[in-house]
């Protein structure tokens, strides 16, 4: 006999099923889809019912009263409701659908992955929406021959690899009697870095015989200029000061002897940390290093990055963290 | 790119949404104001008005409590104004006020929805009063502007201004026709009412009713509205013998006239050749009369006859019907009515028009043959100086008696009830026939034209062995009330209304062409009735079909209708062309590949150029104008001939060399 439990997600699977054979989710899809007209789901929003609802009522006006010209009217709205049907479906239809850019984030912010909407035909497409948690969108027109980005926000909780999931393109111009749908299922990915540690732990001493006078290098004392804000700058890094003045976050920043020699190990943190602090604490030294324009190497079991600076070579640490441990799947 | 809910419900529109929808609105509605209470169209033109300032102003908005404060007392006014709040009138007042205040508090998308489409409620709601080609003009441009507005709300991005919604509007019209043809056509119609009538349902039709009295006759005279209009299949009778019999008055109280409430009714109709046929339209008048030449032939479809010739619908005419008739001219009828019948018509209030009385005594000496009386007290009508005229002076307590001897002032009523107490004085049974005399021939259509003002009454005596004739005073004097209408018999100083006189040729002419042209109106749109859909079906090979073949064949042709639409709504989906100006552009971008600049997929043109410029900047100048003249082109829409020709030129020159 099977248990509750199991009775629902029997159910949730047949309903599931139900809904792929219907709407024929697929999984991911690679390079441009094109929304033709099989994928183009049509149905009346609420207030398309209610329109219905005004005319059958100006309809039984009309039979009471033997009013012909009322008959007209409530069949030409009828009509014209039923043809902007046809105009939301076409509003949709042919728009085709590719990847777009996407930027690595730090684990809980929100990845903003951009789509590319093309539409190819003389027609202008306003108003589609794009959205994936179907409680807000982001609304775009596509003129005529041209292709548009639209920008899906998705929420980030763990570190690594994340795809946008299935994407529902929308709309319901141009009268808003009838929702037309799509649904986008797009092969794209995008790398979520660790979220760094705060506060982080003090970055471990450099390590002698690599420079003269490294010793004192904490990167951290003398102040060079100031740089725009870049995620996952470290709060007391940020010039308030300079924020009161302007709308744009700006980070300040710090010169440290550039031939000051960082490793910033797993070894060096507290052995009784567990994998993902690790992981943590050593994001945020890159970050700290990085903003204080040192130089650094990065050692991870199983992995070494040599001593570098710059912004490649923070991106190729901090994908080194985002992906340690994980199974290599979408590299 | 706009971050907003993905339903409708409560997205916030814009203010000019909403003036649009104000105006919308004021323009439904517009009919309504000129017809209701002041107090009732000034509130609602305050209160859009009050809208609209709020929203130039940025004003606060108005709270609740005062919302329902506008609606309670408004609604307590109308039910003091019509003393109900659901009758058709009072109804439609309600709705009007209340789609204000709805405008009051309209913000988001759903509020704006719901009142675009309760405004297109109301629209039909001004069909009650009219539903000339006018009206239904002025409704399609309403509706075109409501549905303007519909799409205006829906712009989530940059406002493209008033033209493409009010152009899509139209478009999505236009291509609505067929579908909302096929459905006029064949869509199942009932014969309503479905429900029992508010009483004011039928107020403001006018006509003739079943009494008379001083003055009554007159106001019919001074209306353009029409009557009825008929069709012959032969030639027209002459003007004088057009007397479309109405009701027939019996009783006299001194000062009214008024028809029998009872008739008998009877199947034995005049069958004396030669019969004109005409089919009559009669416009409705909210009374059970169906007009016919005297005397009819023929009961049209549901109504009888009765014994004095009056032909009388089952039910009072709330629509226009259509009915075909024969008429046998110049007889008479009647002539074995009972005695009992005939007493009724000889009845007259005792002690009134003593004058009267005396004059017929003498008449009665003088001459014993009924038909000879008859013949002296019309040439006294001629000879004398009587005048017709429609602004009598007042009558007072003997007013046949003032009328004959002294002010000899009136028009047909003052004739045709004089001269049947003078009969009934002097003992002969007569009566008052009220109805219409002539009309106006409209040679565009070929038919006659009868209006209200046509509306005449005239007398019908009974003689022995011959039965009951009809006799019109009037003619005596003024013969060319019947011969020419009563425009020709009228004095100039008289007041009538402007269509009734013929003085202008081209003004007539047009006026005949405009008639014709509402008289196929009638008869097509707003005469398509049950009973024509049946004949259109059977005309059309369905005869005798049952609903599911009706259904059937409204879906097919529902669905051809559609297919029609999406025909329509989805050419501009095909012909997905390879834009010429992306086709030189990614020429120019395949050049630049060549040396190591690859286009990313995601990188604009404005990008890509500033990348290539700086790997390449003896070529950055050349970049930079092709990428300009490739975003005027293709996202600018300036797409002249000559910048065309410069980017060609431009881009298949470029070379990295």
């Amino acid at each position: 006999m099977p248990s509750a439990a199991q009775t629902f997600s029997l159910y949730g699977a047949l309903k599931n099923g139900v809904l792929e054979w219907i709407f024929q989710w697929r999984g991911p899809e690679s390079g441009t889809i094109v929304l033709v007209q099989r994928r183009v789901f049509i149905l009346p929003t609420r207030q398309g019912l209610l329109f219905a609802g005004v005319i059958v009522l100006m309809l039984i006006g009309s039979v009471n009263y033997d009013l012909s010209l009322g008959f007209i009217l409530a069949f030409l709205l009828g009509a014209t409701g039923i043809q902007s049907m046809l105009h939301t479906f076409r509003n949709l239809a042919n728009l085709r659908i590719a990847p777009g850019r996407v930027l690595p984030v730090f684990a809980g912010e929100a990845a903003q992955f951009q789509i590319r909407i093309e539409n190819q035909a003389r027609l202008h497409r306003y108003s589609v929406g794009v959205t994936r948690d179907r409680l807000s969108a982001s609304y775009i027109d596509v003129p005529p021959a041209s292709e548009v980005l639209a920008t899906v926000a998705v929420p980030t909780r763990r570190r690594g690899w994340l795809r946008p999931g299935r994407v529902i393109l929308f709309t319901f111009f141009p009268v808003g009697l009838f929702r037309a749908w799509s649904y986008a299922d797009l092969d794209m990915h995008v790398l979520v870095y660790p979220a760094p540690a705060t506060p982080g732990l003090a970055l471990p001493p450099p390590e002698s015989g690599s420079g003269e006078g490294g010793i004192q290098g904490h990167g951290q004392d003398e102040f060079s200029g100031l740089r725009p804000y870049r995620p996952g700058d470290s709060p007391r890094h940020i010039a308030w000061k300079a924020v009161a003045r302007d709308d744009n976050l700006l980070t300040k920043q710090f010169a440290g002897r550039a031939d000051a020699e960082f490793w910033l190990t797993w070894e060096s943190l507290p052995p009784a940390m567990d994998l993902e602090n690790r992981i943590a604490h050593l994001a945020r030294w890159v970050i700290d290093a990085d903003g204080a324009g040192m130089a650094y190497g990065l050692r991870l079991p199983g992995l070494t990055l040599p001593l570098a600076a710059g912004a490649i070579h923070r991106a190729d640490c901090l994908r080194a963290l985002a992906l340690h441990g994980l199974a290599a799947d979408h590299t | 790119m706009v971050s907003l809910p993905t339903t409708l419900n409560t997205r916030v529109i814009g203010s000019r949404d909403i003036a649009w929808l104000s105006a919308g609105f004021l323009l439904a509605c517009v009919p309504h104001l000129l017809r209701m209470p002041v107090w009732i169209s000034l509130l609602t033109i305050a209160v859009a008005g009050g809208r609209l300032l709020q929203l130039r102003m940025r004003g606060k908005s108005v709270p609740k409590w005062l919302l329902i404060l506008i609606a309670v007392s408004a609604s307590a006014g109308i039910l003091l104004q019509y003393r109900t709040l659901f009758g058709r009138d009072a109804g439609v007042a309600l709705l009007v006020v209340m789609l204000a205040l709805k405008l009051l508090e309209t913000r988001t998308q759903r509020d704006g929805m719901l009142l675009g489409f309760l405004c297109c409620f109301l629209l039909v709601t001004n069909f009650l009063h009219s539903q000339t080609i006018p009206t239904a003009a002025y409704m399609l441009g309403c509706a075109w502007l409501l549905i303007a507005c519909l799409i205006n709300m829906q712009y989530t991005g940059p406002w493209p201004g008033w033209r493409p919604s009010v152009r899509r509007a139209g478009i999505l019209i236009v291509q609505g026709v067929p579908l909302m043809l096929v459905l006029f056509l064949l869509f199942p119609r009932i014969q309503g009412p479905l429900w029992g009538l508010p009483q004011d349902a039928y107020a403001g039709l006018s006509g003739l009713s079943d009494n008379m009295s001083p003055g009554s006759l007159n106001s019919l005279i001074l209306s353009d509205a029409i009557a009825f209009r008929a069709s012959f299949n032969g030639n027209i009778p002459e003007p004088k013998d057009l007397y479309w019999r109405g009701p027939v008055l019996w009783d006299y109280d001194g000062r009214t006239w008024t028809a029998p409430r009872i008739v008998q009714s009877t199947n034995d109709l005049p069958d004396i050749k030669p019969q004109i046929e005409y089919t009559v339209t009669l416009e409705p008048h909210n009374k059970r009369w169906l007009f016919a030449l005297e005397f009819p032939g023929m009961k049209p479809p549901r109504s009888i006859a009765t014994l004095d010739m009056q032909l009388l619908s089952f039910t009072p005419v709330r629509s226009r019907v259509r009915y075909e008739m024969v008429s046998s001219i110049g007889v008479a009828y009647g002539a074995d009515d009972d005695q009992s019948m005939l007493s009724r018509n000889l009845r007259l209030p005792p002690e009134t028009n003593p004058r009267t009385s005396a004059y017929a005594d003498e008449l009665r000496k003088k001459f014993p043959d009924d038909r000879n009386l008859v013949g002296e007290v019309l040439a006294r009508f001629r000879n004398e100086n009587f005048v017709y005229t429609l602004s009598p002076p007042l009558l007072g307590e003997h007013p046949v008696d003032e009328f004959l001897f002294e002010t000899r002032r009136g028009f047909c009523e003052h004739y045709a009830s004089a001269f049947t107490v003078l009969m009934r004085a002097a003992g002969i049974p007569a009566r008052v026939v009220t109805g219409y005399l002539g009309g106006e021939i409209n040679p565009v259509g070929e038919y006659i034209l009868v209006r209200q003002a046509d509306a005449h009454a005239w007398v019908e005596v009974w003689l022995k062995n011959t039965g009951w004739v009809r006799v019109d005073p009037t003619a005596a004097v003024s013969p060319a009330r019947v011969e020419r209408g009563i425009a020709s018999a009228l004095p100039r100083s008289d007041v009538l209304p402007m269509f009734v006189r013929g003085d202008f040729a081209l003004l007539q002419r047009m006026r005949l062409t405009l008639d014709s042209v509402t008289y196929t109106w009638n008869q097509w749109v707003l005469g398509y009735t049950p009973d024509r859909q049946r004949r259109f079906l059977s005309y059309i090979g369905f005869s005798e079909a049952t609903w599911q073949t009706l259904a059937f064949i409204l879906m097919v042709c529902a669905g051809v209708a559609i297919l029609i639409g999406a025909g329509f709504a989805l050419r501009d989906l095909r012909g997905v062309r390879e834009d010429a100006v992306k086709k030189i552009y990614d020429k120019f971008c395949r050049k630049l590949t060549r040396h190591g600049l690859q286009r990313d997929v995601a990188e604009g043109p404005l990008d890509f150029a500033r990348r290539a410029g700086q790997r390449l900047p003896d070529f950055a100048a050349a970049i930079q104008e092709i990428t300009a003249l490739y975003i005027a082109l293709r996202y600018g829409g300036d797409a002249k001939a000559a910048s065309m020709q410069i980017f060609r030129q431009r881009a298949d020159k470029f070379s990295v060399k």
